[in-house]
């Protein structure tokens, strides 16, 4: 058998296994798609099997939609910041755990405790994001109750009389959500960074400390190219969130379905859902939805195609 | 890292394990954000309606035809009142006509109902009500809705020789129209104003303010004593909507309060009463009588600081005494107060916002329609009534509904005396029912108001806007008072 033909084999091989996942994704995800479009072409109220076809109506109120337009920038700027915050911290704590310590008898370790570090890191995963918002808004309440401004008030920091709204000031309130994902990110892509990094071999590490290298330039050097494939991943699977961020924003800011205060933590979500059911307007959330599918679809591209490199191999 | 793939000896047509996970990972990226809404999308295929369902014969004691031994299929919203009491009229009603009810408790409406209102098989009553009901504006422009007043003109339980529609508190009727057609029974009877512990009042040696400057003033001694004036549950600024709404009513008189319901070009700019009404709300922040940081607080951890005595007043309907059963201190004597007026008021002090709330509805194209209209006029007898004072410590919109017996909480009392008190002097907005998107944005901009972000102008000019967008909704013209 030629190579060739032995790489189809194996290729029918696994295509016969995907028959049945296939058929589900298709009936479950393409076809609603398929729908979707058709819907964003109608006036459907979302509680009616009655609808005209608008043509392109819904499309161009969507270009003059100020609230979609923020949304969109919103999104746009959690899509840079969470990946980028995550995976920086990520990467650092990973390296402190597996081989920041100093380099004893033993060779490359982890600052001392590191053990300990790694499952307190990856707490916050085992959070659901409903848990979340609860735990966050105790954290961020807007009285002398919440844990921040307790302590603010406490220790002179903040007036009483004008405790800091937090998710009811327009320049914090994204910040704030931002922050919670990533507190809740950081532990899983210190795990899965801390994986990665064990698996390289031990060898390479001690060849560069031989060499005289420093923690930054064993790092920079030799950790980040051979994890390359883990941050590229990962950044694929932040996006994800960052593009979502539904239940944060509807569960913690005000407003039906969130997006407060004034549309300022408003994103794609919260106002396709806001339209789809609160405004009766789902032929126009369609649209929506089909705006939002083709731009992931753009930067999913993007995403793969920036990272691509150079495999590594060892 | 090469453990992890087979790139090594087949780099070339082998499907190495990381790509698989980067090409679904990209896949994901894709589906994840969007395929939870999108897929809700997905209707059913259209379905001519059953007419199938069996009728029994139209007599007088039986208005509607019902089928003996049919089914029934009832859902309702589980929130504040519970849902005790609809169990028991069920129970009530299958002994009377043999029928066999499915009950269904629950906080989401929409997710529940509206994959069966778009399938053609929705139930035969609902109890459209809570955070997450179907809005009523969107059912009805889709014809989901029976016509009710079929069930206005039958003959009232109590009262073989009266109609059920005599037996109603003013209002219901006027605001179970939809685009001119009564297909909304809103049950719950509430007052709204703002509310006080009488034992604080009575502790400091307040007396409950009957204008906005003595309102003020309470609110200024309540600073000095070192707590806040006015809470409010700013997290929903339906809330704060309330003060402002009622404020205008009552300086502007009926006529201002309508033109915003008929959305006229006039109802928020270039009308006094409105500006008036904004800066009196206005003056409560600027003076620093809110209670502090109230503009973030939900509506639970607003309701619960104003029930630690942490400020003199908080603005709600008459559901409140019930919401907060649990935080309220056994001797707070909740108090209810009518809006305070401002200078120059067209409505008397006693004038009230009266509403009915808490709307059921029976399907178009539920499969036992008439068993769902009986159920509707059941509820408006005396005894279906009292089962639901009994259950849900509320009022109902039957008048007189309620049987003296029923000994009322100190909050639910106060708010019957008001409304005593106010005889015919209630009223209510509409706009909130029709226009859902025209409500949230003038809810957004009592948000920023209340923040100080914008001044009283800026709102007037955002109401108006929100109101002049709404008028282009061609639905509107439907919707008229008079």
């Amino acid at each position: 058998m030629s190579h060739a033909a032995q790489g189809r084999g194996k290729a029918g091989f696994i295509t016969g296994f995907l028959i049945a996942p296939i058929a589900l994704y298709l009936t479950f995800v393409i076809w609603p798609y398929v729908q979707t479009f058709g819907y964003s072409f109608t006036n459907w109220s979302g509680q009616s099997p009655v609808f005209d076809f608008v043509g392109l109506d819904n499309y161009a109120a969507l270009l003059e939609d100020e609230v979609f337009r923020g949304a969109l920038w919103h999104n746009l700027l959690l899509l840079v910041f969470v990946p980028v915050i995550t995976i920086l911290l990520a990467l650092f704590f990973a390296f402190m755990v597996n081989a920041g310590g100093r380099s004893g008898a033993g060779g490359v370790q982890g600052v001392s405790g590191s053990r300990l570090y790694k499952v307190v890191y990856f707490f916050p995963q085992v959070l659901s994001l409903a848990i979340l918002a609860v735990l966050f808004g105790a954290i961020y309440r807007s009285d002398e109750g919440g844990l921040l401004n307790g302590f603010l008030i406490k220790t002179g920091l903040v007036d009483p009389q004008h405790p800091i709204e937090w998710l009811n000031e327009p320049n914090f309130v994204l910040w704030c959500l931002l922050f919670v994902v990533v507190w809740h990110g950081v532990g899983f892509y210190l795990v899965l960074f801390s994986a990665a990094m064990q698996s390289v071999p031990k060898d390479i590490y001690e060849a560069a400390l031989l060499d005289g290298a420093g923690r930054a330039q064993t790092f920079f050097k030799v950790t980040l190219p051979l994890l390359w494939d883990s941050v590229q991943t990962s950044a694929v699977y932040l996006g994800i969130a960052a593009m979502d961020m539904f239940v944060l924003v509807s569960t913690m800011t005000s407003g039906q379905f969130g997006g407060g205060p004034d549309h300022h933590s408003e994103v794609m979500a919260t106002v396709l859902m806001r339209n789809f059911l609160y405004f009766g307007k789902s032929g126009y959330a369609c649209a929506m939805g089909v705006v939002m599918l083709v731009l992931t679809m753009i930067l999913s591209v993007i995403t793969l195609r920036a990272t691509r490199r150079e495999r590594i191999e060892f | 890292m090469g453990s992890t793939s087979a790139h090594g000896e087949n780099s070339t047509d082998g499907l190495g394990r990381r790509d698989l996970i980067k090409r679904s990972a990209a896949l994901g990226l894709i589906t994840v954000p969007t395929m939870s809404f999108l897929s809700a999308c997905a209707s059913g295929a259209e379905e001519a309606p059953k007419g199938g369902a069996p009728k029994g014969a139209v007599t007088k004691e039986n208005p509607f035809g019902v089928a003996k031994g049919g089914k029934l299929d009832v859902v309702v919203f589980k929130g504040g009142f519970g849902d005790d009491y609809a169990k028991a009229w069920e129970a009530a009603f299958d002994k009377k006509w043999g029928t066999t009810s499915s009950h269904l408790g629950t906080q989401e409406i929409t997710a529940k109902l509206q994959p069966r209102f778009n399938a053609g098989n929705p139930p035969d009553v609902v109890d459209d009500s809570g955070a997450q009901q179907i809005k009523l504006d969107v059912l009805a422009k889709g014809g989901q809705l029976a016509d009710l007043t079929a069930v206005l003109d039958a003959p009232s339980l109590d009262d073989p020789t009266k109609k059920v529609r005599d037996t109603l508190v003013e209002g219901a009727y006027e605001q179970g129209l939809q685009g001119g057609k009564f297909v909304v029974l809103k049950y719950v009877y509430a007052v709204f104003g703002f509310w006080y512990s009488g034992k604080l009042f009575k502790e400091k040696g307040w007396t409950p303010p009957k204008t906005w400057d003595e309102f003020l003033a309470v609110c200024t001694k309540a600073k000095e004593a070192g707590i806040g004036g006015l809470a409010h549950q700013g997290k929903f600024p339906y809330y704060i909507n309330v003060v402002i709404m009622d404020l205008i009513a009552k300086k502007g008189g009926l006529d201002a309060m309508k033109a915003i319901d008929n959305l006229e070009p006039n109802a928020f700019e270039g009308n006094p009463a409105a500006l008036a009404a904004v800066e009196a709300v206005y003056e409560v922040v600027e003076k620093g009588l809110l209670l502090p940081g109230t503009n973030g607080l939900t509506h639970t951890e607003s309701q619960t600081a104003w029930n630690q005595y942490k400020a003199a007043f908080i603005p709600s309907g008459s559901w409140l005494e019930n919401e907060q059963l649990k935080q309220t201190p056994e001797d707070f004597d909740m108090k209810f107060l009518p809006m305070p007026l401002l200078p120059d008021s067209k409505l008397p002090f006693e004038a009230v916002r009266a509403g009915v709330d808490e709307p059921f509805i029976v399907p178009e194209k539920a499969a036992n329609k008439a068993a769902g209209m009986e159920f509707l006029r059941s509820m408006l007898s005396r005894e279906w009534s009292t089962i639901f004072a009994q259950q849900a410590n509320s009022l109902t919109v039957v008048k007189d509904g309620v049987d003296p017996a029923v000994k009322l909480r100190p909050g639910t009392q106060s708010a019957v005396e008001a409304l005593k008190a106010a005889g015919s002097n209630t009223f209510s907005y509409r706009y909130p029912d029709w226009y859902s998107e025209m409500d949230t944005e003038i809810q957004n901009a009592s948000n920023e108001l209340m923040a100080q972000r914008i001044q009283p102008k800026e709102w007037i000019k955002r109401a108006q806007a929100a109101v002049d967008k709404a008028a282009k909704d061609p639905n509107a013209k439907n919707n008229k008072r008079s």
